[in-house]
């Protein structure tokens, strides 16, 4: 799994990629066969370099603990990780992440779980930070200190599964089908402008954010240094990577709510703002002004899910496909409407949402 | 004599399908139906003559693209790039239909019942006989007619699933230099791209829109004399192949 050498050359990642998603409002569970065969089908959106899965729900009995998800190309590496680990939290379960032989997956990493609360008596270094920021900082330390090591997925109740390989193979890798989420997403990555390996598939995620996308992210540098001064550092080389971040700035710390961010990530067009009643008017311009740096400039079709729902986004000139579907208690969100059908046949509606609005879906209490 | 055939496309990838589409034309097929379609790509692509088609399911992307002739119905909805250069023959979409359909389409008709996603007819072209029409039954997104060089557009804005929704999008027919775009009733001003207004229909429009709200109405089993009792506006170029003298002055 490897990084390449000079990776620093690389700025962004083009990509044609294949994303969908799917929520039951209920919580009712869906089976990993679902996501799995609706990433099947639009497996020509994808070349092989990239493919993965975010799963909400998927371990019930240990809700309450930080599940911690790594990639290590050694034991060394693993070994040096769990130490940085040992060292921020209490380790309530460490384990392998359950994984079977496909001949399709090369040279896997070793991939590994823990299961974390913070320590009671935390080190000096981060005993003035509220909780999840401090679990924040020991991502960041990981992958960005720990030689070989990064933590991909670190939320509560909910994990990512993602590698260097077609989506149905590394599903097949990691098993996917053994388990069953209220909330899936997937991807088939297409990668053109940054190399494909283990860490730069999607989703990207931190805390309880996920994120697929499929597009590019133009603005990736000025976002990645606007998130650097913000202490997140971006080592995954796939532009995606800032989303999460920016999420997790935009929601969590700032307190947005998720219509604002998507509005600072698609903004109106000036001229559309300029047409808006007065008090609209100011509110848009003032989020333009304020978060400027973080605009997502370029073409994308984003899903993003957390522990209270899942949302759709797409640029604002929508130089991406997506397509929303509802079915009873569920909404399903697709690069292709095929790809739904092939789990779910009958559907109540189906649509394209405009461009730059987001289709929001909250899960119920 | 006309020859049917039906071939299931369940579990086939898009490759074999397209080979059986093509084996069942040489062997003189004239009425195809696929049965069970789920986002096989380029189904009818490049296929040439008179031949009726049927698409049950939802087809993949660049459904018929390059296609020369056929006639192709899809029972359901179609996803983007439908009629991707397309230079001759019918598309008949039930649905709703994606992204980009018609880009660069050089000839034929495509017939779509719902809503359409952005950048519809971008890049249409006509050139002597050859004149390609496409009839949106709903809604459009952004950049409707973009760059559009020939052809007709016409969109009625009457079988959407969004309600409050603009019948088009931002920048209709921005950069536009040939062809015409009829809008049943009307748009508002800040959808239409820089330098284009709607004017009134004449006599010779209302012959043109007629006769395609007919063959439309037919098609999708619609009331055409419902479609026609409106007002229709029409949006045409306000320039004339406008890098003509570029790099040899005429």
């Amino acid at each position: 799994m490897k990084a390449p050498e000079r990776y620093y050359d690389f700025q962004k990642d083009i990509s044609g990629c294949g994303v969908f998603g799917v929520i039951h409002k209920t919580r009712g569970l869906i089976p990993g066969d679902i996501p799995i065969r609706a990433m099947t089908c639009m497996h020509d959106r994808g070349n092989g370099l990239g493919g993965g899965f975010a799963a909400y729900g998927i371990y019930p009995d240990l809700a309450d603990k930080y599940a911690f998800h790594l990639m290590c190309d050694t034991q060394a590496a693993l070994d040096n990780a769990e130490e940085v680990i040992k060292h921020y939290f209490t380790v309530h379960l460490a384990e392998p992440i359950p994984t079977r032989k496909n001949l399709a997956i090369v040279d896997p990493p070793i991939v590994t779980r823990y299961f974390l609360t913070p320590k009671k008596d935390r080190p000096h270094e981060g005993r003035d930070l509220g909780e999840q920021d401090y679990v924040v900082s020991a991502v960041m330390h990981i992958n960005h200190k720990v030689a070989g090591a990064f933590v991909f997925s670190s939320g509560k109740n909910m994990g990512a599964f993602k590698g260097v390989g077609f989506p149905e193979d590394i599903a097949d890798f990691f098993r996917l089908e053994e388990y069953s989420a209220y909330i899936w997403t997937g991807h088939n990555r297409f990668p053109t402008n940054t190399p494909g390996w283990w860490g730069g598939a999607h989703p990207f995620t931190l805390l309880d954010w996920s994120i697929v996308h499929n597009g590019e992210i133009s603005s990736y540098g000025i976002n990645r240094r606007y998130l650097c001064e913000h202490g997140y550092l971006c080592t995954l080389m796939t532009d995606t990577e800032v989303v999460a971040y920016e999420l997790d700035m935009l929601i969590r710390k700032h307190g947005l709510s998720k219509e604002m961010a998507c509005k600072v990530f698609a903004p109106p067009f000036w001229d559309e703002i300029a047409r808006m009643p007065k008090q609209e008017k100011e509110a848009y311009t003032a989020l333009r002004m304020v978060y400027g740096q973080a605009l997502l400039n370029g073409p994308f079709a984003i899903l993003v899910a957390d522990n209270t729902g899942l949302f759709g986004l797409n640029d604002r000139i929508k130089l991406r496909p997506l397509v929303v579907a509802e079915k009873d208690d569920m909404v399903f969100m697709s690069s292709e409407e095929s790809s739904i059908r092939e789990v779910q046949p009958e559907l109540d509606r189906v649509w394209m949402p405009k461009a730059g609005e987001p289709v929001i879906v909250h899960l119920e209490a | 004599m006309a020859k049917h055939i039906t071939l299931d496309a369940s579990g086939i990838y898009y490759r074999q399908l397209n080979e059986q589409i093509r084996e069942a034309v040489a062997g003189g097929a004239t009425d195809i139906v696929l049965k069970n379609v789920n986002g096989q790509r380029y189904l009818v692509g490049a296929v040439e003559g008179e031949l009726n088609v049927e698409i049950q399911g939802v087809p993949g992307q660049d459904m018929c693209s390059f296609m020369r002739g056929p006639k192709v119905r899809v029972k359901a909805n179609a996803q983007d790039g439908v009629g991707n250069t397309m230079d001759d023959g019918t598309v008949i979409i039930e649905g709703l239909a994606g992204d980009v359909v018609g880009y660069a389409m050089r000839g034929g008709k495509i017939f779509i019942k719902g809503d359409v996603g952005y950048r519809v007819g971008i890049h249409m072209k006509a050139y002597m006989e050859k004149l390609p029409i496409i009839v949106i039954g709903g809604k459009a997104g952004d950049f409707l007619g973009e760059y559009m060089a020939g052809g007709i557009i016409l969109l009625l804005g009457m079988f959407s699933d969004k309600p409050t929704e603009p019948i088009a999008g931002r920048s209709l027919g921005t950069g536009m230099h040939g062809g015409v775009i009829y809008v049943r009733g009307d748009v508002p001003r800040e959808q239409i791209g820089p330098g284009l207004a709607t004017q009134p229909l004449d006599e010779s429009d209302l012959l043109v829109v007629q006769g395609i709200v007919k063959d439309y109405a037919r098609e999708l089993g619609l009331d055409a004399k419902a479609i026609l009792a409106s007002d229709f506006v029409k949006i045409k170029p306000f320039s004339h192949r406008p890098y003509g003298n570029l790099y040899v002055p005429a």
